[in-house]
């Protein structure tokens, strides 16, 4: 991403005059180069300076091409964004007027039960969405890498349920966890033996939370196998075959060529898999609406409920700051860890 | 579904450059795959279950579902598709999220096209601080903005109407899209717009002209991926839409869900309904939609 980006060092001049230094007429002209920095235009060799007589870079378009997308973006996600963030220092109850409370929304966060065991929850039910869609999603696709013959198919069975509404998914798999007897799920595992296992998936309250991460981890693994099949159909073949020549068997050629090619595919996932972790509100939402009592309340779900059960505007404003406080943070530390880690083939 | 001989990755991995001389391992590696095989398609199979258990239980009567819960419908009725159909009134629904839907689409190609060329080819000071601007919409959860978009849509009256849903869909999908736009025009060489400019055009027709039809493959990703975005999206129809006539069809179902949740025929025929037209676009598209999902992913 930002990585391969030229640095700022020089502010490119806005459709440079026809009469600018020569200097400067060439700088536009570099940033044609594609997506690897241009050499500092200082150590060219005079080659590139003698074709861009024209005196200007045509290429960059005008100012009009980015205000109208600039425009929409900054009334929908920014100005609301920076006027959510004054309100959650305010006590703002959706009517009447609010008035400047300073960090007492903050202050009572810590005393609430309902949005702290929210907190743990999101946390939890992130790290085993991350860890287990991506485990999933990292065996299917090199299941379906292989060359089996079904593997058009089995690809586009795992990936469907990703296509589907995410309150459609969390409808169906309210039934799946169906208590009543000999239905759904419960009625599987009676039916093959294992009746033993059987439980109230979404109504026990030790469960609930990870019934729902089973259901999201069933939705997106899909998703998490074809960002992985992307990355291994960028694994030339020709080092697996080296591999082998020199003895390597099925684990050391995963281990040592496939595993740190895949490193752009892992990060892309982990990051998706977490700020959508983070960020879960319609399946809760939908299958259990974060009960029992709050067993698989998230962030989301709780600051929803502030705003629009309990009208606590300001406060639950406060609760969405700390979720993107943790998003932010939380995608950044990954970024910079992942990335790292990345090699090219 | 088999890829055609010489496309993808199938290709390079299966000729060999030199044979190898001992046969075994290979063969070896052939049982190997069959076992794979089963392995893959009983996971398959797993993984399958609940839509068994949407469609045997859409196919029968209430009685049936008490009866035998996991057996297959006999005989399958289509009863609970004609009720579904209309006391979940999908019809409309579908009209409201196709129009959504196409309205959204069609502002995002145009503003995040635009507006990723222009930041591909300024990458430098101000052009540099707006993508990073722009990066940052990735991160912000909307619930941030939540309270404040909700005022600003009201005050403008704009609350159960098909142009609230769609500015809102335009700007919270906007990051992504400029992302993957700025993302591929840097690669795209300049010197096609930069003939068309010399040639005569102004920006604006060198960039519909030239460049635009340029951008064609991340298009197609950019569409997919809002598309299934916008078509599922849930909650904001529900606060901007909810009760109104302009529900989306996430929304409708949801209501619907609520209405006649112990009727599990009635409430999956409905679902079915309401996913069919997803599923069927994806199958058809399928080998587009995941190619523009895995390319417009890799960044």
């Amino acid at each position: 991403m930002s990585r391969s980006l030229p640095q700022p060092e020089e502010i490119q001049p806005e459709g440079t005059p026809p009469g600018g230094t020569p200097a400067r007429k060439t700088r536009p002209r570099e940033t044609r180069v594609r997506e690897i920095p241009p050499p500092n235009p200082r150590e060219t060799r005079s080659g590139p300076r003698g074709r861009t007589r024209p005196g200007r870079d045509l290429t960059v378009p005008p100012w009009g091409f980015v205000v109208p997308a600039l425009v929409v973006y900054a009334a929908v996600v920014l100005y609301p964004a920076v006027a959510g963030v004054a309100y959650a220092f305010t006590d703002w109850s959706g009517i009447g007027d609010a008035s400047f409370v300073g960090l007492a929304n903050f202050r009572a966060l810590l005393d609430d039960r309902r949005t702290l065991d929210s907190v743990v929850n999101t946390l939890l039910l992130t790290v085993a969405v991350v860890v287990v869609q991506n485990v999933v999603g990292l065996l299917l696709a090199l299941g379906v890498d292989a060359g089996i013959r079904s593997r058009a198919l089995l690809r586009v069975i795992f990936f469907a349920p990703a296509v589907v509404s995410p309150v459609m998914v969390a409808f169906l798999w309210k039934y799946v966890y169906n208590p009543e007897n000999g239905a759904g799920l419960n009625g599987v595992l009676g039916a093959v033996g294992l009746g033993g296992l059987r439980q109230d998936w979404l109504g026990d309250p030790s469960l609930a939370l990870w019934s729902v991460a089973a259901m999201v981890v069933w939705q997106y693994a899909g998703y998490s196998m074809v960002i992985f099949l992307a990355g291994l159909q960028g694994v030339p073949a020709e080092l697996h075959e080296a591999a082998r020549i020199d003895g390597a068997g099925t684990w050391q050629r995963f281990r040592y060529v496939t595993w740190p090619l895949l490193a752009p595919a892992l990060t892309v996932n982990l990051m998706l898999s977490t700020i959508g972790g983070l960020k879960l509100f319609d399946q809760v939402y939908a299958a259990t609406n974060g009960g029992p009592g709050t067993a698989s309340e998230t962030l989301s779900t709780a600051l929803f409920k502030e705003a629009f059960v309990y009208g606590k505007f300001g406060y639950s404003t406060a609760v969405a700051l700390v979720l993107a406080l943790f998003v932010a943070a939380v995608s950044l530390v990954q970024l910079r860890f992942l990335r790292a880690r990345e090699v090219t083939a | 579904m088999t890829p055609a001989p010489g496309r993808g990755r199938t290709a390079p991995r299966r000729t060999e450059p030199v044979p190898h001389p001992v046969r075994s391992p290979r063969r070896r590696a052939r049982y190997g795959n069959y076992a794979l095989e089963l392995v893959m398609i009983a996971v398959a199979v797993a993984f399958l279950f609940p839509v068994y258990a949407l469609l045997t239980l859409s196919l029968k009567e209430p009685r049936q579902i008490a009866g035998s819960p996991l057996g297959l419908p006999a005989p399958p009725t289509a009863h609970n598709f004609t009720h579904a159909w209309s006391s979940a009134s999908l019809g409309p629904a579908l009209v409201n999220s196709a129009l959504i839907t196409t309205l959204s689409l069609l502002l995002l190609v145009v503003l995040g096209s635009t507006a990723g060329y222009f930041l591909a080819r300024r990458a430098r000071g101000l052009g540099y601080g707006l993508y990073i601007l722009f990066l940052l919409g990735i991160v912000l959860p909307f619930q941030l903005g939540m309270i404040p978009l909700y005022e600003l849509v009201d005050s403008l009256g704009w609350l159960g109407t098909y142009q609230g849903m769609v500015l809102f869909y335009t700007g919270i999908q906007l990051p992504f899209t400029v992302f993957l736009y700025t993302g591929f025009a840097r690669a795209l060489p300049a010197d096609y717009a930069q003939a068309a400019l010399i040639d005569g055009c102004d920006h604006r027709q060198a960039f519909t002209r030239i460049v635009f039809p340029l951008l064609r493959p991340i298009t197609g990703t950019v569409i997919i991926l809002n598309a299934v975005f916008v078509w599922n999206d849930f909650f904001t129809p529900l606060l901007y839409l909810g009760g109104s006539d302009r529900e989306t069809v996430p929304v409708r179902v949801f209501s619907f869900v609520g209405q006649y949740v112990s009727d599990y025929g009635l409430v999956f025929a409905g679902l079915v309904l309401a996913a069919l037209p997803v599923l069927v676009v994806f199958l058809l598209l399928q080998r587009y939609v995941i190619k523009g999902f895995a390319g417009g992913l890799k960044g």
